[in-house]
């Protein structure tokens, strides 16, 4: 059966880790062949390619593809669905944007989010901020899925898939895109960290966050925080971690002043160790945590800064 | 201009969430139930626009039970002029998938011609941000998604998005589908009086067959459980102590 992966690429580089997850999860569905739609995505197919379990790439030029824009990747998507009986993509803000378009274009449901492949028609996703697992059946003739990579290994790299230029379908010029404001970091990326250290409403404003990026910088790791610490504007909102932010599940996550909102733990709670530094030994991040340490996180977290490594 | 914003029904954020012993679903009676967190922001962006001078009429839109009218008299109360009902089942516990709402709100759209509907970005029960996306499909329309700033001026709206590296700016042409993200607004608490007042607005019943609409699921719910529990862990004493657990469970 034939599967098609929307790959998730960013000014132009392909976001391997992502794409990669989102590869071994397809596999289990059929031959994989890897869609990468940009400005200038020579590189991104290019990279795509090495991706074992990769059976060919597209790569799809034009500048209307140059920023993700729903409606032309949708169209461009749409336009290559008679060959495959599967549409899916790692499940990015990007992907789900664009997905559920293409599946109502299709005229079928969208599976958003699956974090097991049970059959080719039979997926397993988290509903109810992670509350409850469901298991659902498709009946739709096509099925259009969106993978949540915090729960498949990448796949490996080492592949050499051929590459095809394919038509582009243009643009219907709904919408524009006008700026990306992306801050640039050499920090982990979030999702793909091998450890995570996040900040909550404790840590009380943007300066302080510096005992975080300290303790961050110290292990290497990817910094998150809760919906409160970017709300209230200490940390910018790609770092949050949650039901409707981020899911995440890194080696080791260190949550410093975070409550433990079900809202929170949806996106975090399958990290394999969890830490939580809290004052209030009431916090229900405890609840979940491996490791809890009642304490000043202004206190215990330069402490632990000092003493790791 | 005519804003049209869907409104679900869902289980209130703060619930904690308790599939029902058979497998067969979460357990919806007698649980909290409150207008989706991302449609309340939603009805204050319209209001706001409203008030703004941008928007002349805000109508709601909520599409399953009966008891969704509890939901639509909560927008309307604070600030929506008029509500729609469209009854599309009759159990609590009947979720109509998202396809099939889209299709229901583009039947709406047909006969009401807003030029702006404002969605939620995802509804915090069955969590699959969908809708949005797939109404602005089914009607040939933009759609400006994650939404944290929108601006209209005239026959585009500029739209700030909240996306996986940071903010994207787009712009997009009205008509339009928007859906909101937790940073757009802080909705209002709707007063005393407006609560009163809400009563008296108009709520009109429709039902999904008025619409020749099909509502049948194409997904079929198989099993529903608990996910699996984190078995409980330690508390530590110390910086140190931590740092010792860490080095021995080989996390650092
Ligand atoms: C629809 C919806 C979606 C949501 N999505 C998300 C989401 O994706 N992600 C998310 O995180 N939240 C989300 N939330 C919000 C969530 O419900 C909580 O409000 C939020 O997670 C709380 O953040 P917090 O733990 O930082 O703040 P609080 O709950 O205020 O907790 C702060 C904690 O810091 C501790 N503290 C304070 N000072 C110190 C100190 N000096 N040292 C040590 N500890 C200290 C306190 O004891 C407290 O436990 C969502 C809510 C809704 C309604
Ligand atoms: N049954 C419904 N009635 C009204 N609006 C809905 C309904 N289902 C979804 N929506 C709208 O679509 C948004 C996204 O929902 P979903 O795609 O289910 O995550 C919600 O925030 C609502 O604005």
């Amino acid at each position: 059966m034939a599967v098609l992966l929307v790959a998730e690429i960013n000014d132009g580089d392909l976001a391997m880790d992502a794409t990669a997850k989102a590869v071994s999860a397809a596999a289990q569905l059929g031959d994989v062949t890897v869609l990468c739609a940009g400005a200038d995505c020579s590189k991104a197919a290019a990279q795509a390619a090495t991706i074992s379990g990769v059976e060919k790439v597209l790569c799809a030029q034009d500048e209307v593809y140059g920023h993700q824009l729903a409606e032309p990747v949708a169209d461009l998507i749409v336009s290559l669905a008679g060959g495959f009986e599967h549409i899916t993509a790692p499940a990015t803000a990007g992907a789900k944007n664009i997905l559920p378009r293409v599946a109502a274009l299709l005229d079928v449901m969208v599976i958003s989010d699956a974090i097991a492949v049970v059959d080719s028609v039979t997926f397993e996703r988290p509903i109810y901020a992670g509350n409850a697992l469901q298991t659902v059946k498709s009946s739709d003739g096509k099925k259009v899925v969106t993978f949540r990579t915090s729960t498949f290994e990448a796949a490996e790299t080492g592949g050499a898939a051929p590459v095809e230029t394919i038509a582009t379908v243009g643009s219907n010029g709904l919408s524009t895109w006008i700026e990306d404001t992306v801050a640039a970091s050499d920090r982990p990326e979030l999702t793909s960290a091998k450890i995570v250290v996040s900040g909550g409403r404790g840590v009380g404003s943007e300066e302080n966050f510096e005992i975080i990026k300290a303790l961050a910088d110290k292990l290497n790791a990817g910094i998150g925080a809760s919906r409160a610490a970017v709300d209230s504007g200490y940390a910018p909102n790609d770092w949050q971690v949650g039901q409707t932010g981020k899911v995440v599940a890194p080696d080791l996550y260190i949550a410093c002043g975070i409550s433990g909102a079900i809202q929170h733990l949806a996106g975090m709670k399958d990290s394999k160790i969890i830490v939580a530094i809290n004052k209030d030994e009431e916090a229900p991040i405890f609840q979940v945590a491996d490791f809890g340490l009642v304490a000043d996180l202004f206190e215990a977290v330069p402490e632990l800064t000092a003493k790791l490594g | 201009m005519k804003v049209l914003v869907p409104v679900k029904r869902v289980i209130d954020y703060n619930v904690k969430v308790r599939v029902k012993p058979d497998g067969g679903g979460v357990d919806l009676a007698n649980v909290k139930m409150s207008i989706n967190p991302f449609d309340e922001i939603a009805v204050e962006e319209a209001i706001r626009l409203k008030e703004a001078g941008k928007a002349d009429e805000v109508i709601v839109v909520s599409i399953g039970v009966k008891q969704a009218q509890d939901t639509l008299r909560t927008a309307l109360a604070m600030g929506a002029d008029r509500a729609i009902l469209v009854a599309a089942a009759e159990d609590i516990h009947t979720d109509i998938e998202p396809l099939a709402v889209a299709k229901l709100l583009k039947a709406v759209v047909d006969e009401e011609a807003p030029e702006l509907v404002l969605c939620g970005k995802q509804a915090i029960d069955n969590d699959m941000n969908a809708t949005g996306q797939m109404l602005s499909a089914l009607l040939g329309w933009s759609q400006a998604t994650f939404a944290s700033g929108v601006d209209i001026d005239g026959d585009v709206a500029r739209v700030t998005r909240e996306v996986d590296g940071g903010l994207q700016t787009i712009s997009v042409r009205m008509p339009t589908v928007v859906t909101v993200d937790l940073r757009l607004n802080e909705p209002r608490y709707a007063s005393l009086p407006n609560i009163m007042k809400a009563k008296k607005k108009p709520l009109i019943e429709k039902t999904a067959a008025d619409y020749r609409v099909d509502v049948s699921p194409r997904l079929e719910i198989l099993a529903t459980s608990e996910p699996p529990v984190r078995s409980a862990g330690i508390v530590v004493g110390s910086v140190d102590e931590l740092v010792a657990k860490l080095k021995d469970a080989g996390a650092v």
